[in-house]
């Protein structure tokens, strides 16, 4: 049965305009928040307003049912400016029981909207969040513009008539009730989310209906019910013309993986094990058979690690995707890709260390584990993505680096940036730069092969097993130079490590010079790198608009860092580096430059507000 | 325009570094008969691959005149997974040892084997660390002495073919150092097979644990001491054929062939059952319980590769969904333009 998609009536209500807004959705992580969440993200962006999204669950797949540890929220800032963040202050929060009330009303603002399913306030739900009085009744909601909904009852009331629903499916519509409310609040269209239904549920009509129901009549019941007296607009952004999507990060990356295949005209392949929040690659790219995309789930994190090398030695473009704790167990496979000087892609999507950490939140901590957590000298170039949309094109750029510089390439993400997702403007295939890969042949005149002579960049020829006069080996042993072959020899162990210490360093002279927003000159510098972009961006802005004296500049290279690193730091009085970590960036920056930098560091398992990287800014300048 | 293969010999297939095994040790025969084998199977050397990991017999793929990788601890069958998946027209041969295979690389043995990859493992099995110099190895006897076990092993061994058979591995044999003719003919069994094969080669390591085989290669002994199996032929052994092997319930046991027990009442070997159990009971006579060890192929059936079945998925994913097109990805699901 096919969902109707007939247009709503126009609200009789009056609308108050918006340049944005931040609303999060919170329940029990049985309540479906995340699909939620993602409706009105989608919706959000269709309707044509910049979107920045937080999703924040828990590491249990099913927490005990209304407890505070159960608690899932989804997180969306839309506006009709350009945005950088999920936001900090919530102007509207959902809480479908006391447990997502009690974790999350705190970053509710003054005033906010606070809409809970009243019925889910019962004495054993209250027990549950270790609440001892009702915060409906005792008071402490009275800084909020509360909005106590009827939601089971009146979701009920809404599906009833659906034949073949059981009352705990009925129940399961709830969500969709609470984002019709939500539509109406903020006037937006129903179209995207009923085609979504009818995607996702159209072999089971009876639930598609149940989901239209909900959602038109949570809608229905914003516009009827006396409790609001008026809606909210945010008008579409300036974004650059052109055809948008949503996109969040771990898909991003994967296609972005899928096309730098296409343009160096290799095959992808991924050898990977399960890990949050890294799995989502591996998943996606295992959907991408028809793109001649390989996927082996190896046996152990070692093994992902080894498969891609083999891979890599055959010719592919080999990839494998982890987190922190299955980067550790690489380790020693990493050196060996390091040794053998072949590409392949290394991605850490990072989550809360150390040790199994915090699996489901983010962090920034690896840093130091990529660049230097191997045995021996054994340097590796380090690319970060900034945000959701740019995964896809820092995919690119190090299977570039990889390639040309023969080397196996660390790829760094973070759960915020991997679960997140904003617009992303559809690049066009053709303008997107090719990436040369070349592969050797037995020259004419019979000299052999010699597998690690290399060319300008320093790197070793490419030579794949099938072709004839190329046969050679390769292994973890020290080799001589040009020949390859084993060699103990004392010169040529110092001559080897230096040659592949400069190889990575050379780097520095064919990737941009790092830019500035902002004086290129003045009192402080704030230094970012990952995932921090958007909080950073967004706080500097800030300030320099009240006047203030700071510059910013987020790095996308961490080795080698941009040639004029140095110097450009030279240009402040001072530097900040903000990260989720205890100061990782910053000891390379110190070691390196032999300057001294301010860090504002933070491991709380959630990305920085923009107050607090305003206020540091402020603190520092003040 | 037809190009004939060029006719290689064994010595085509040795490279150009110097082997460094001690003198004596029987990784040098398992050299020879693999470069004497591999011209027989009309295989370009450039479609060659030896990979191996840590270990004395690790060194192998320095010296093969194809290409190769002597890559970490135990880890080659994961290299082989990766090479295979993406290059199923290579003929992907792993070199490993007991440590290498059985301790550290354990895993990776048992995925690669019950994946059922077209590749060749050949395990040189010497009981002892050899490179390390002399500690016991997981398929050490309890009792042995050694650096690390000066009052005697206390781990119980593990058996290699009983565990690639466990892996329900679709070629398992066995063969030694100094059988010359028979491990070539073993070798290239293990070669023509497809699918994984799982290959335990009994070696001497002269310096740290000679003589380890002797019950097997002692002309005096060794046919009352191995059995060799020969497909759809009664378990018969002993210097003049005078013994044999049958089961009693599920048990097996040795009978002297005369009055009582002809050929007929032996077990018959049957490399092709689908069902391991036969090929497990084999995996289990052991010396040290009295028994003659089988020498040959104790298994060998059909089953899909994993690398035909991953590419027959591209194949059908393509046919299904069209070559995937990058802007008709992108432009999937909801989109809006901003003008
Ligand atoms: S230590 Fe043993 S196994 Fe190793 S090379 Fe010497 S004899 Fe051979």
């Amino acid at each position: 049965m096919p969902v109707s998609i007939e247009p709503l009536p126009t609200s009789s209500k009056s609308t108050v305009v918006l340049d944005g807004a931040t609303v999060r959705l919170a329940g029990d992580s049985g309540d479906g928040m995340q699909v939620v969440g993602g409706q009105f993200t989608a919706t959000s962006a269709l309707h044509g307003n910049d979107v920045a999204t937080f999703p924040d669950f828990p590491a249990e797949i099913r927490a005990p049912r209304g407890t505070l540890a159960g608690v899932s929220g989804f997180q969306v800032q839309f506006a009709s400016t350009d945005i950088f963040t999920p936001g900090d202050t919530l102007n509207a929060l959902v809480a479908m029981n006391p447990a997502a009330l009690v974790t999350n009303v705190s970053d509710l603002e003054k005033g906010g909207i606070l809409i809970v399913n009243s019925e889910s306030f019962e004495p054993k739900d209250l027990k549950l969040a270790r609440l001892e009085t009702n915060p409906l009744e005792d008071g402490s909601l009275d800084e909020y513009r509360l909005f106590k909904v009827r939601l089971d009852t009146l979701n009920r009331e809404a599906v009833k008539d659906i034949e073949g629903l059981t009352s705990s499916l009925q129940d399961r519509c709830k969500n969709f009730f609470a984002l019709g409310l939500i539509y109406w609040l903020f006037g937006r269209d129903l179209a995207a989310t009923l085609r979504f239904v009818e995607a996702k549920f159209g072999t089971k009509p009876e639930i598609v209906a149940a989901n239209e129901k909900a959602l038109r009549a949570g809608w229905y019941y914003g516009e009827t019910t006396e409790a609001f007296d008026h809606s909210y607009q945010v008008e579409p952004a300036q974004l650059e013309p052109g055809t948008y999507r949503n996109i969040m990060g771990n898909q991003a990356l994967a296609w972005g993986l899928i096309t730098a295949a296409k343009l160096s005209g290799k095959e992808l392949f991924c050898g990977s094990y399960p890990i949050t929040p890294a799995s989502p690659v591996l998943e996606e790219l295992s959907a991408f058979k028809h793109f001649n995309v390989r996927t082996v789930q190896a046996e152990d994190e070692i093994a992902s690690m080894c498969s891609a090398i083999g891979a890599a030695f055959g010719g592919a473009m080999a990839v494998t995707s982890s987190s922190g704790p299955g980067i550790a167990l690489k380790g020693e496979a990493m050196g060996l890709g390091m040794i053998l000087e072949l590409p392949m892609l290394i991605i850490n999507i990072q989550r809360g260390g150390p040790s199994t950490g915090l699996p489901t939140k983010t962090e920034q901590s690896d840093l130091l584990q990529v660049m230097f957590g191997r045995n021996g000298e054994s340097p590796l170039p380090i690319i970060a993505a900034r945000s959701p949309g740019d995964c896809f094109e820092v995919a690119q750029e190090a299977w570039r680096v990889a390639t040309r510089y023969m080397t196996p390439v660390i790829l760094l993400s973070d759960g915020y940036i991997a679960n997140g997702s904003e617009p992303w403007l559809i690049p066009s295939v053709d303008e997107l730069p090719q990436i040369p890969v070349e592969h050797p042949v037995a020259s004419a005149d019979g000299e052999p092969f010699m597998p690690y002579q290399r060319n300008e960049w320093l790197a070793r020829p490419w030579a794949l097993p099938g072709t004839p006069g190329l046969m050679h080996r390769v292994g973890g042993l020290e080799k001589e130079d040009v020949t390859g072959n084993v060699s103990y020899d004392p010169e040529n162990h110092q001559h080897m490590t230096n040659l592949r210490a400069e190889r990575v360093a050379r780097i520095a002279d064919d990737i941009p010079v790092q830019e500035v927003q902002g004086p290129s000159k003045g009192k402080l510098l704030v230094l970012s790198w990952g995932g921090t972009y958007g909080a950073c961006t967004t706080a500097v802005r800030r300030c320099q608009a009240d006047g203030l004296s700071v510059s910013h500049a987020h790095l996308r290279y961490l080795n080698p860092f941009p040639r004029n690193l140095g110097e450009l730091l030279e240009a402040y009085d001072e530097v900040l580096v903000p990260e989720l970590n205890m100061g990782q960036l910053r000891l390379l920056v110190q070691a390196r430059y032999v300057r001294k930098v301010v860090g504002l560091n933070k491991v709380k398992g959630k990305p920085f507000t923009v107050s607090e990287v305003a206020d540091k800014i402020r603190q520092l300048l003040g | 325009m037809r190009t004939e293969l060029p006719v290689l010999k064994a010595a085509d297939f040795a490279s150009d570094q110097d082997v460094r095994w001690c003198p004596g040790c029987g990784d040098y025969s398992i050299l020879a008969q693999m470069k004497k084998t591999l011209p027989s199977l009309g295989m370009p050397r450039e479609k060659i691959v030896f990979i191996s990991g840590i270990g004395c017999s690790s060194r192998f793929p320095y010296y093969m005149n194809t290409y190769g990788i002597h890559s970490i601890h135990g880890r080659a069958p994961a290299f082989a997974t990766g090479l295979k998946a993406v290059r199923p027209d290579l003929m992907v041969w792993v070199i490993t040892g007991d440590g290498d295979g059985l301790s550290i690389g354990g895993n990776h043995l048992m995925h690669a084997i019950r994946r059922n990859l077209d590749i060749n493992i050949v395990m040189f099995n010497n009981r002892i660390y050899g490179l390390t110099k002399g500690q016991y190895s997981p398929t050490s006897p309890i009792g042995k002495k050694t650096k690390t076990s000066p009052m005697g092993a206390i781990d119980n061994p593990l058996h290699p073919l009983s565990i690639a058979i466990g892996c329900e591995a679709t070629f398992v044999a066995r063969s030694v150092d100094t059988h010359i003719k028979h491990l070539g003919g073993v070798l290239q069994r293990a070669a023509e097979h497809r699918g994984t094969s799982f290959v335990e080669v009994y070696q001497n390591c002269n310096v740290f644990n000679d003589g380890a085989f002797d019950y097997v290669t002692d002309r005096q002994t060794k046919s009352d001491q191995t059995i060799e199996l020969e497909h759809g032929a009664p378990l018969v052994f002993g210097k003049n054929r005078e013994r044999g092997i049958r089961l009693n319930g599920l048990e097996p046991e040795i009978v002297e062939l005369g009055d009582r027990y002809s050929e007929s009442d032996l077990l018959v070997h049957d490399e092709a059952a689908v069902e391991p159990s036969l090929a497990y009971l084999l995996s289990r006579l052991r010396y040290e319980d009295g028994f003659p060890e089988p020498i040959g192929v104790l298994r060998a059936v059909d089953a899909p590769r994993y690398e035909e079945v991953l590419n027959t998925q591209v194949t059908a994913a393509r046919d299904q969904r069209g070559e995937g097109d990058l802007t008709s990805l992108f432009n999937s699901g909801e989109t809006w333009t901003v003008t």
